[in-house]
């Protein structure tokens, strides 16, 4: 008689906590889109969910598709590296706002030449990268750096094969820089490379192609750079200054940038700042004015206040760079349209 | 007394049929529904990618198969690249295997010691599953440095100064590229081929293989006139097996080909094929043009394959039409 009675107990006990976790699944809010932000968004769902046991699902599939599903309304919400205009964000009734930042590195291969001991500015990237500038001792290269011996060696430009927005970033950084860019290579998520280019998949595959290829050059987000230990470019800013990419200077890229436009996107590069990274990027949060489950359209408020406040050590050791706490004021403020 | 029982059991009989009958008919239409799920299902593709496609096709006609232009900042796209890097490949691809392919099949037929049989043959089945990502994560890693460093170089060298030829192996030896993805797509469709031959040589008659060697034939002659045409039909069947997946593999092409939308004669040069167009820029292809133009490159992908089939059907009718069979 006892032990039944302890067996009912223990059934209810399962039933209840049962019924208890069904409630706490009533609160899980899904997310999709953007690979870049992925790593940092999976951290802090997995930091939040400790503190409150709600659980975030974010998927990355992608930046377009981010905006489909949101659109569609199968997400909470959703995650996109190029940001919507105003009028888009207005006709879909959607809230946007930044969540973190990251800088695009460029990354060599040259025998010979040093991490950070190369200097280049954007337009002479710009010729690199529209294949008018075909070998590591053209004179405009060797112009930039007199103190460097440089090979008579073939550049192999090297870039990212799949859509992605490290491209996106990158590319609009050279197309500002040059016209000749914008007009043979273009500006986007996949562009039309020059005859000497070897396209990666994923960052980890425009890695792979730099380390093993000899004379390449070739962009990934400064995590990766970071991670795979690579030699990097000094490149040159707006104020003139031959700058190392680091996390310091992708932050005070966006230290000297205004938040107050917009759909909260300003244009983070080639920022005056005299220590500013040049390629500086921030990724975007998409959600409903007014959803249909307001608990869920308040959860997803509650994780992006806890990860914007809590989450900035995370973000630094994974490579990107938290948004400096005038600007997640300014995304609280924002979050309020969040309904 | 036994006149109701032998009733009876006439009835039963007849019950009995009745039933057999019934269980033969729900058999027949329950299977007939699954092979028609196979149909539909393919049919149902079939209009699916066309309708996708719609915007592309409408846009660009017939001209898309062979425009040389894959540009989505101008919103241009044309298949021409993705369909040379997909066909180059897989046929080059199958040069390679099927020597191999014949020789390990032979092999494992006629001169392999009996003990080394087994432990052969399931090797060759283990390779060929093998998930395709490991192929392309070696191929990128470890093969391709390799081949820049110790194959490409020697080749140049070699080859570089011929006319026409030289041309083939042109460029900077970055180990990336058409021939790269070609070898490893034929290390991966060997397997396939090779157990696909071993099979088929196997069903060659005893008697037949006897008598000639009794003749005084050799081991290639003997293959050469007994073997290969006894199986010809299975052999080309192993053969189309291995170019149907050497035109739809992905992954592995889209690690090692270089990914370069654009048509080069030097095989040393990076390229694109049409499964590897697909994986790259599926995820964040933006709508409109660009989504329609990468399902008709589906839509193109599934006609090859199916021209192929259809070339397979037809060669394996004819030759054994040829031998009256």
């Amino acid at each position: 008689m006892r032990t039944l009675n302890k067996l009912a107990q223990c059934t209810l006990a399962a039933t209840l906590g049962l019924a208890f976790s069904v409630s706490a699944v009533a609160a899980d809010i899904t997310g999709a889109g953007a690979t870049f932000p992925y790593a940092i968004y999976a951290k802090w769902a997995e930091a939040y969910q400790a503190v409150t046991g709600n659980k975030v699902n974010y998927q990355a599939i992608g930046s377009s598709g981010g905006v489909k599903q949101i659109k569609a309304k199968t997400v909470d919400f959703g995650g996109t590296d190029a940001p919507l205009k105003q009028s888009d964000l207005d006709a879909a009734k959607l809230v946007q706002f930044p969540s973190v930042m990251g800088g695009v590195t460029v990354v060599m291969n040259v025998p010979g030449i040093a991490s950070g001991k190369l200097k280049l500015d954007g337009v002479t990237l710009a010729d690199i990268f529209r294949g008018a500038i075909t070998k590591w001792d053209d004179p405009a290269i060797a112009k930039l750096n007199p103190d460097v011996k440089l090979p008579n060696m073939a550049i192999t430009v090297s870039h990212r094969s799949d859509g992605s927005g490290t491209t996106y970033a990158f590319t609009h950084y050279l197309a500002k820089q040059s016209a000749a860019f914008m007009r043979e290579v273009g500006a986007g998520n996949t562009v039309n490379w020059p005859s000497n280019a070897v396209g990666g998949k994923g960052n980890a595959g425009v890695a792979a192609n730099i380390q093993k290829i000899r004379g390449t050059i070739g962009y990934v987000d400064i995590a990766d750079a970071m991670k795979n230990n690579m030699h990097y470019i000094a490149l040159k800013n707006r104020a003139g200054n031959y700058i190392v990419p680091n996390q310091q200077a992708v932050a005070d890229a966006a230290a000297g940038a205004d938040f107050k436009v917009e759909g909260m996107a300003p244009d983070l590069l080639d920022q005056l700042h005299k220590n500013a990274w040049p390629i500086t990027t921030a990724t975007y949060i998409l959600a409903y004015e007014k959803g249909s489950d307001p608990a869920k359209q308040k959860e997803v408020v509650n994780f992006f206040t806890w990860s914007l406040n809590n989450g900035q050590r995370m973000a630094a050791d994974l490579g990107f760079v938290a948004l400096p706490p005038s600007v997640v004021k300014m995304v609280e403020a924002e979050m309020k349209n969040i309904k | 007394m036994s006149e109701p029982s032998v009733t009876t059991g006439v009835d039963l009989h007849a019950r009995q049929v009745r039933k057999f009958r019934l269980q033969d008919k729900i058999f027949h239409h329950s299977t007939q529904v699954f092979a028609f799920i196979v149909l539909a299902t393919l049919v149902g593709i079939l209009v699916s990618l066309t309708i996708e496609a719609w915007p592309s096709l409408k846009e660009f006609g017939p001209s898309f198969l062979w425009t040389n232009i894959w540009s989505v900042p101008d919103d241009e796209y044309g298949a021409l690249a993705a369909i040379y890097g997909t066909v180059v490949t897989s046929v080059l691809a199958l040069l390679i295997a099927v020597p191999i392919s014949f020789g390990i099949a032979l092999f494992l037929t006629e001169t392999c010691p009996v003990w080394l049989r087994r432990p052969l043959g399931t090797a060759i089945e283990l390779l060929a599953g093998i998930p395709s990502i490991v192929y392309g994560i070696w191929g990128l890693f470890v093969f391709a440095p390799l081949f820049a460093d110790y194959i490409q170089p020697p080749l140049q060298a070699l080859l570089g100064d011929v006319p026409v030829i030289g041309g083939w192996f042109s460029g900077p030896p970055i180990g990336v590229g058409i021939l790269t993805a070609s070898i490893v797509l034929s290390l991966m469709v060997i397997p396939f081929i090779a157990s696909v031959m071993r099979d088929v040589f196997e069903t060659v008659p005893h008697v037949l293989k006897e008598s000639a060697y009794g003749l005084g034939c050799t081991t290639w002659e003997v293959a050469r006139n007994i073997v290969l045409p006894y199986t010809r039909v299975g052999v080309i069947g192993g053969i189309m097996l291995g170019l149907g997946r050497a035109l739809g593999e992905t992954m592995a092409v889209t690690f090692v080909i270089g990914n370069a939308n654009r048509i080069n004669g030097s095989l040393f040069a990076p390229g694109t094929s049409i499964a590897s167009t697909l994986a790259n820029e599926f995820g964040e292809a933006d709508p409109g043009l660009h989504i329609a133009a990468l399902f008709e490159l589906g839509l193109v992908l599934f006609i090859i394959t199916f021209v192929v089939l259809a070339i397979s059907r037809w060669l394996i009718s004819r030759s054994m039409g040829s031998e009256g069979l």
